[in-house]
């Protein structure tokens, strides 16, 4: 195969590369260039070097919000998939029904993220809110407002009220694109209702969980303008997880350097997660030649 | 294992059918023996998985009822049946090893697991799956999946029937006919009640002791291969059975003579009287296996204008023009043909002639 040589073909790619220099890689190389330097004023400046990252690794409060964030995306994700998987398989398969409940179920995705903020945070008032007022009269003591796991709560409650109908529209679009035929050689099979999820339905959706879950950790892991809207991060900081915190630093307090330093962490903190969870889902979901044989002479048996 | 009886079925997808074309399968009155190897022949969209999922219980027929060994079925389920079905793709079951989904319809009955081992591993070494059976089933080939699906049947002793719906739609040529075989085999030596589902006539005529030919919801023909092939029942047998099929040409008696278009035909005059007095549309039938070559204005025979020659190997396939209808012939690869005219003889003893479309008998 030879194929003709013609190098004026990267004049091609340049209106590209002019576009994406100016949507991305120029704003990271600034962020890069925040996070080395102390930015005094518009014309001082000073290399700092690792200085700022050493900072921002050791701050206190910025490892209390790490680890805040990181148990909300976790409680986000065992609340929300199961739920939308949950949903998936309760929804009407075809009909006026169908159409009804998808509906339904995609209104509050359609709802802009601080319009999100603002129905929760009246929805929630102990004293004037639907949800507030009955929990206080059916006894319980609930203010979103002063009790910091009240708030981590109702943060919590409303991105999954906000959030599970993406995951369940996904397993709902996955249930469908399963063949007929499965289900016919299932009943045939006699296999029962549990066991039509386990060995059918939870292996095609595979592909769509994987999606759902790299989609709702990324979003909930940046989760910022709902808690800022509701709780505003507290009280105290209860609620202040990375993005707030960041945009703390950044905009309140225009510490640009640690920001920056910061802002570089968070990205790659988030890229790690993914990275590890899409190749864990990937190794659970193809089995490998492992867990084939893991099932040695089949004793491992649907029943085991 | 079960005779299987059909008494009055029709089913419609529609809720409320009015006329009959409303019907994807019409009213059916049918007896399979039990053991016996059928074929469901015809082309897509005739109603002949819509029978077959009647059979196995999938689907609920509108009408009618079916028996297996003489008790009604009707209204259970597909497991209560014990059926077996093999689909158009591979069912296979993605997580588990080849052992585990071959285990999966009895470990589901709660049979006892040695036994499940012991009948697992016949099951494998009866289809050749004996190498691969600590393997992932998502990992193999269609042919060896379809042959899963095939062996998730088989497991159960006690399988009333196994259904096929074109089972080899997915598979390459030349494993189709190892598979095929393997089928074959495995109905020798277990007698088990086999249904096919194809509209592959190959496929039907080389797996089925009997073939049931189905058009637009109806059963039009039920029979051996050979029947099918010698004496089709009903136009749409004699075309659709065959490669090419039979070649239908109408024509009419007067005058002890067979009109076909200008050409006259002598006839015996008893046959003649039979042909008359069946109606006026009458069609002749040939199969271009019987169709031969004659001497130019030899007696019985007609002049025809052959369009092509060709040549097939082992023999030479004619298509020729008798009247502005078009005729095939298949003729030996030294038998003296080329474009032009030509003179063939069509009646003969393989001959049928059909009144409406059913074939008028003898």
């Amino acid at each position: 195969m030879s194929k003709p040589v013609n190098q004026r073909a990267w004049l091609l790619v340049v209106p590209v590369v002019i576009c994406v220099s100016f949507s991305a890689v120029l704003p990271l190389m600034t962020v890069v260039n925040y996070s080395v330097q102390d930015i005094i004023g518009p014309e001082q400046r000073v290399f700092v070097g690792t200085e700022w990252f050493r900072s921002v690794l050791r701050d206190e409060e910025l490892h209390g919000a790490l680890l805040r964030q990181v148990i909300f995306s976790l409680c986000v994700l065992l609340a929300q998939i199961p739920l939308g998987i949950g949903l998936a398989l309760a929804m009407p398969e075809k009909g006026w029904r169908a159409s009804a409940s998808l509906v339904v179920l995609a209104m509050p995705l359609l709802i802009p993220w601080n319009v999100v903020g603002t129905i929760w945070q009246i929805y929630a008032r102990p004293d004037i809110g639907l949800a507030g007022r009955a929990l206080n009269r059916l006894g319980l003591s609930y203010n979103y407002t002063g009790n910091s796991v009240d708030a981590w709560l109702t943060v919590l409650v409303m991105d999954v009220w906000h959030w599970t109908p993406l995951v369940a529209l996904l397993c709902y679009a996955g249930l469908r694109a399963i063949p007929d035929a499965y289900y016919q050689a299932a009943r045939i099979d006699g296999a029962s209702r549990l066991a039509v999820f386990r060995y059918i339905q939870l292996p095609k959706l595979r592909g769509v969980l994987m999606i759902a879950v790299l989609l709702r950790f990324m979003d909930s892991f940046m989760i910022y303008t709902e808690p800022f809207v509701l709780t505003g991060g507290g009280p105290g900081n209860a609620t202040t997880f990375l993005s707030e915190y960041l945009t703390q630093k950044a905009v309140g307090q225009f510490d640009l350097g640690p920001a920056a330093a910061f802002s570089l962490v968070y990205f790659l903190i988030i890229l790690l997660f993914c990275f590890v969870l899409y190749n864990w889902m990937q190794r659970v979901g193809a089995g490998g030649p492992d867990s084939a044989a893991g099932t040695g002479g089949g004793t491992g048996g649907p029943h085991g | 294992m079960a005779r299987i009886e059909f008494v009055g079925l029709a089913h419609a997808y529609r809720p409320r059918p009015r006329g009959p074309e409303d019907y994807a399968l019409r009213s059916t009155n049918m007896t399979w023996d039990d053991g016996g190897a059928y074929a469901l022949l015809g082309p897509s969209g005739c109603g002949k998985t819509t029978l077959l999922n009647i059979v196995s219980g999938l689907l609920r027929p509108s009408q009618g009822r079916v028996l297996f060994d003489g008790a009604d079925v009707t209204e259970r389920s597909p497991q209560q049946r014990n059926i077996a079905q093999v689909f158009q793709f591979p069912v296979i079951y993605d997580t588990m090893s080849v052992f585990d989904n071959l285990a999966f319809p009895l470990r589901n009955r709660k049979v006892e697991e040695a036994k499940v081992r012991r009948r697992v591993i016949e099951v494998a070494e009866l289809l050749e799956l004996g190498t691969v059976l600590q393997l992932r089933a998502s990992g193999l080939a269609a042919d060896a999946k379809q042959k899963i699906s095939l062996g998730r049947g088989l497991v159960r002793e006690d399988v009333a029937a196994i259904l096929f719906d074109e089972p080899l739609t997915v598979i390459d040529p030349h494993l189709k006919w190892l598979l095929r075989r393997k089928l074959k085999q495995i109905h020798h030596q277990l007698r088990l009640t086999l249904i096919y589902v194809t509209h592959d006539q190959v496929e039907a005529l080389t797996f089925a002791d009997q073939v049931v030919v189905m058009t637009d919801g109806k059963v039009v023909q039920s029979g051996t291969p050979k029947e099918l092939f010698e004496t089709p029942n009903h136009t749409f047998v004699g075309y659709f059975i065959g490669s090419p099929g039979m070649n239908l040409i109408p024509c009419l008696v007067a005058e002890d003579r067979l009109h076909i278009g200008q050409h006259r035909l002598p006839v015996a005059p008893a046959e003649a009287r039979r042909l008359a007095g069946t109606g006026d549309e009458l069609t002749l039938g040939i199969r271009p296996e019987f169709v031969e070559l004659a001497a130019p204005r030899a007696e019985g025979a007609v002049q025809v204008e052959v369009e092509h020659v060709q040549h097939l190997g082992t023999y030479q396939l004619v298509t020729a023009r008798l009247d502005g209808q078009s005729v095939c012939a298949r003729v030996g690869e030294d038998d003296p043909v080329a474009t032009g005219p030509a003179w063939f003889r069509l009646i003969g003893p393989h001959t049928q002639f059909f009144s409406g479309q059913r074939r008028i008998p003898p």
